[in-house]
């Protein structure tokens, strides 16, 4: 699913041993959703030769720490939140 | 938080930052240019490049610099592809 | 052959030739090895070393006094930093896509890559040790604040301290707030008081007084 700037995201916790761009100390974390950057080749397969298409949306996503921190995530690890 | 010893993010640590710097030896430009040109040509491309240096066991790419972790990469990818033989770098030394 | 190691840990490596590490004859070793098979040519290799030593921040200093001088150019950087990159002539490197932020009075951006490194190479030139290293690739996130004291930079409370960790390919570059009292400068003097540092965040742009100190 494609998701909308100000739109709540949560990001998934689930466990991949693969290489990918989804860093740890989001995981599970809810954030906001800035703009969408366009589309990319998938990291997580053409890490391992694949072409890595097809591409993958990217979200830059806003989540606050006690300060704001802002990171781009993939659409595949991004769900709606309330 | 555990993950990856390249997933840096927030890890807790009390070590200062270094802001020593130092201009790039020959073979650190010699090591961007090389992995620059195995991108171009297809043979290895950034996110195998980046899969490569995470699979460094910890303590290797926590001592190793930069272009040290690139060069395993590239050691590491290249022999994986059959690019490389195991043990042709060595025979090189 | 000592070093003084300023009492911080730097990684040991028995010395090669002129106190090389063991790397750099490897990396010779590839490069002679990837040649004769055919993989690469040392054409290429040269390009490529020629181009990454001919990166400098003068690059990005000039988009951002022309930003600094220009609202509607500042609007287009921000909105394409790729474009308007091209339009002052400048290489914006063929990928990946850089972006460009602002800071202002209410908002101070810092950039890092958590996982990586990853940095606008092309308009900066290579990124500094520390930049790489692990203490800032941990603490940016966690402790921007903390990170930009130690760096000297102190805000006001009430400015907003904003960290972009570059996780995908998306690389950043921040556009410091104008120096006071450089109203009226030509563009290029302007360009000389925008540090590397101020775009990476960890600093503010030189004043006049300071640059000509």
């Amino acid at each position: 699913m494609s998701f909308e700037p100000g739109q709540r995201v949560r990001v998934s916790a689930r466990e991949h041993r693969g290489h990918h761009r989804t860093p740890g100390y989001l995981k599970g974390r809810v954030g906001t959703v800035e703009r969408c950057q366009g589309s990319f080749t998938n990291p997580e397969t053409r890490a391992y030769g694949d072409s890595g298409l097809p591409k993958q949306a990217l979200y830059l996503v806003r989540f606050e720490n006690g300060h704001p921190v802002s990171a781009d995530i993939y659409e595949h690890w991004l769900e709606e939140a309330e | 938080m555990e993950g990856g010893v390249h997933d840096t993010g927030g890890r807790p640590t009390t070590e200062p930052i270094d802001r020593t710097e130092h201009e790039l030896a020959e073979w650190e430009l010699l090591t961007d240019a090389l992995v620059g040109a195995l991108s171009r040509t297809g043979v290895m491309n950034v996110d195998e490049l980046r899969r490569g240096i995470e699979s460094m066991p910890p303590d290797e790419y926590r001592s190793a610099s930069y272009y040290e972790r690139w060069l395993y990469s590239a050691e590491t990818i290249l022999t994986e592809k059959g690019v490389l033989e195991p043990g042709e770098l060595e025979a090189r030394l | 052959m000592s070093h003084d190691h300023d009492g911080h840990d730097h990684p040991h490596e028995p010395v090669g030739r002129d106190g090389e590490p063991p790397a750099a004859a490897r990396a010779r070793a590839l490069e002679e090895l990837l040649v004769e098979k055919g993989v690469i040519t040392r054409e290429t290799v040269r390009e490529g070393i020629d181009w990454l030593v001919s990166r400098t921040p003068a690059d990005g200093a000039r988009l951002v006094a022309r930003a600094w001088v220009d609202p509607a150019f500042k609007a287009r950087l921000l909105e394409n930093a790729r474009e308007a990159a091209l339009e002052l002539g400048l290489n914006p490197g063929e990928a990946p896509v850089v972006a460009a932020v602002e800071n202002t009075g209410e908002v101070h951006h810092l950039v890092v890559c958590t996982l990586c490194s990853c940095y606008p190479r092309a308009l900066l030139g290579p990124p500094p040790d520390w930049y790489k290293s692990l203490p800032y690739r941990s603490r940016a996130v966690s402790d921007p604040r903390g990170v930009l004291a130690e760096f000297g930079v102190e805000l006001d409370p009430d400015v907003e301290v904003h960290v972009l960790d570059s996780t995908a390919d998306i690389r950043y570059l921040v556009i410091p707030q104008r120096p006071e009292g450089t109203e009226g400068m030509p563009e290029e003097d302007l360009a000389a008081l925008v540090t590397r540092d101020s775009m990476i965040g960890v600093a503010r742009a030189s004043s006049p007084a300071a640059a000509a100190a």
